[in-house]
């Protein structure tokens, strides 16, 4: 098959980042990149062979594209999908997947009409440490499940100053719908889908207009009830850190990004696992990839996007409904937040 | 270059296998006294190389060399630029132009100034000049032979195909600060290939390199096959692949490559460097 031709919208962090990545792809051509921004779009005009656009509808028109991928601000996502989408191209959005459940729900409609491969960024699912636990609950290595805890900290706002679409909530700025996204999508997929919030908070710290940290507690499909706590003006941590744990009758998992903690009450053969403390590294579970920028997950992810257009499958993983059943579970929080 | 280079990343809380680790790390280097000890181990024992990034506290330990010009006068630091987390974090709080802002030295948007001049312009040379000379004031007065950038901005330049970024740099480092330049990658196979494409030769790469092929994009096999085969001066890092091996079988892998001229490694206890130094002489 021939080289897959991509194109990027949006060239902020997590733009650049995908640029170099999908840059760098075996199987693809990078051939047109789009911002707003004449600075960004003149150091690609200077230095790289991509062609720049500030338009995307005129991107899209005139470059012979099967694939998109968009990372600009979550406002635009709803637009900008639909219109890809429209034009028969695969598509990768960036998280959160939308501000408006009934947009997204129309996009996931869209793309599963057209047959599309629809992929949302929720990068921890290609994270090793983190695709172990959820085979381990499904194993039942625990037992039968009584409670879990969702958490994420790290240093994005430890200053009051700044004024972007990050600090407008209407726009999808603040700490629920950045870092609170990631461990809902995760707690989503692992253990269980949130059907009910209570207690909701949303903390402004350092920013005015938007929440610095959410907490609260989450009640999932299968009953089980865990907590929620993400905070991003913590500047004890270096980097953004989200871990999960899970206690059940027969032990707890505790997993991060870099290792997965098993205590058992009762070893488990099957595993491998002994009674007590069980430590296993992410040197054991990370996904090889070709190109490694900041994680072998953000490179992971792209691969298997790659590889649902070249096989014609649809993804398993972060797809479309995915994103948008995290989109309802921060909708849920906001008004339990509401309403009190 | 020396065989044994001392690395940085038990100072500021990094450790690639466990997060928790990294925060006993913080606590105990909470003082840069403490930092400063650990050096002075090493340096103790024989070793005359730090490689560090340019962190704000590496700006006091830079003080405290300064000030003993003495004892110091010998040493060497090798600079890694730039602190990557500092842009990340202020990327995502106030996004590239309010990066640029942030840390462009002078007033980047007043045409009467050189930062100024060189956003107008875009001239992009001019600011990437601007950002290492500010990365680099810190080492002002100490023996900075060997300048290296980070493996975020040089796989995401490499990612992006600018390989000529990567020739200005080379030049600005020779030129202004009578350095050579050094590359950080987790992508060395596909780095060395850019460089050479550009007219960089034999150019100092610093990469992971270990038994289990842990970040070693593309698979442990076409690492060999450049460490054996291409020309290109090699440092080793992340030779414990996190903790995942032991010091002993990890460095002794290292000595099957005979183009390998340097392995980085940080470690905060006196037993433990002074075991690694060992291991590296007797193996490279």
């Amino acid at each position: 098959m021939n080289n897959i031709n991509g194109a990027i919208i949006g060239l902020g962090k997590m733009g650049l980042s995908h640029a170099a990545i999908v840059g760098a792809h075996p199987d693809v051509e990078m051939v047109a990149v789009c911002d707003t921004s004449s600075l960004v779009l003149g150091a690609f005009k200077r230095f790289s062979q991509v062609n720049v656009y500030s338009d995307y509808k005129e991107m899209i028109e005139k470059e012979p594209l099967d694939f998109v991928l968009i990372a600009t601000p979550t406002r635009f996502h709803y637009p900008m999908v639909k219109y890809t989408l429209e034009r028969g191209l695969h598509v990768f959005c960036e998280k959160p997947f939308s501000l408006n459940f009934h947009e997204g729900e129309e996009l996931v409609r869209l793309a599963k009409n057209k047959g599309l491969v629809n992929q949302v960024g929720y990068h921890n699912h290609f994270i090793g440490t983190f695709r172990e636990l959820k085979r381990l609950l499904q194993a039942k290595v625990l037992g039968e499940l009584v409670h879990f805890t969702g958490e994420a900290y790290g240093p994005v706002v430890t200053k009051e100053k700044g004024s972007t679409w990050r600090s407008k909530p209407e726009e999808g700025g603040g700490c629920l719908y950045d870092y609170a996204s990631h461990v809902l999508n995760l707690v989503q997929e692992i253990i269980g889908r949130p059907v009910k919030v209570i207690g909701s908070q949303l903390k402004s710290i350092y920013s005015k207009g938007v929440e610095d940290a959410v907490y609260g507690m989450l009640i999932l499909d299968n009953g089980l009830s865990g907590l929620l706590s993400v905070n991003w003006s913590d500047e004890t941590y270096r980097k953004m850190s989200t871990s999960i744990m899970v206690k059940g009758m027969n032990g707890k998992i505790i997993c991060d990004a870099t290792e997965i903690k098993i205590y058992l009450k009762e070893g488990s053969k099957k595993e491998g696992l002994e009674k007590g403390w069980t430590i296993k590294y992410i040197t054991d579970f990370a996904i090889p990839v070709n190109f490694y920028l900041r994680g072998e997950e953000y490179s992971a992810q792209i691969d298997y996007f790659v590889d649902c257009i070249k096989n014609k499958k649809q993804s398993v993983f972060n797809n479309f409904e995915q994103g948008l059943y995290t989109d309802k579970v921060i909708e849920m929080i906001i008004a339990d937040y509401k309403q009190q | 270059m020396d065989k044994v280079i001392f690395g940085d990343n038990q100072f500021f809380a990094v450790n690639h296998a466990s997060d928790d680790k990294a925060r006993a790390q913080s606590i105990r280097f909470k003082e840069d006294s403490s930092i400063i000890k650990v050096i002075d181990q090493a340096m103790d024992l024989g070793i005359n190389t730090f490689m560090c990034t340019t962190h704000d506290r590496i700006g006091n330990v830079c003080n405290h060399m300064r000030a003993n010009p003495s004892r110091y006068k010998d040493f060497n630091i090798y600079p890694c630029m730039p602190y990557a987390h500092k842009y990340a974090n202020a990327v995502t709080e106030l996004g590239i132009l309010g990066t640029i802002k942030q840390y462009v030295p002078g007033n980047i948007f007043s045409t009467f100034a050189k930062g100024g001049f060189a956003l107008l312009s875009k001239d992009f040379i001019g600011m990437m000049q601007l950002l290492i000379d500010a990365e680099l004031k810190m080492f002002k007065g100490i023996n900075t032979p060997l300048i290296f950038i980070q493996n975020v901005l040089v796989d995401m330049i490499l990612g992006l195909r600018m390989y000529d970024v990567f020739k200005e740099y080379d030049t600005y480092i020779r030129k202004k600060f009578n350095a050579e330049p050094g590359y950080i990658t987790m992508n060395m196979p596909a780095l060395l290939d850019a460089l050479n494409s550009v007219g960089i030769e034999n150019p100092i790469i610093c990469t992971s390199i270990n038994k289990i092929g842990f970040r070693m994009s593309g698979g442990i096999e076409i690492y060999e096959k450049y460490l054996n085969e291409k020309q290109f001066r090699p440092i080793a890092m992340q030779v414990l692949a996190a903790g995942a091996l032991r010091p002993k079988e990890a460095i002794e892998y290292l000595g099957k490559f005979s183009g390998l001229e340097s392995v980085l490694f940080g470690a905060s206890s006196k037993e433990h460097i002074q075991e690694t130094k060992v291991l590296i002489e007797q193996n490279l």
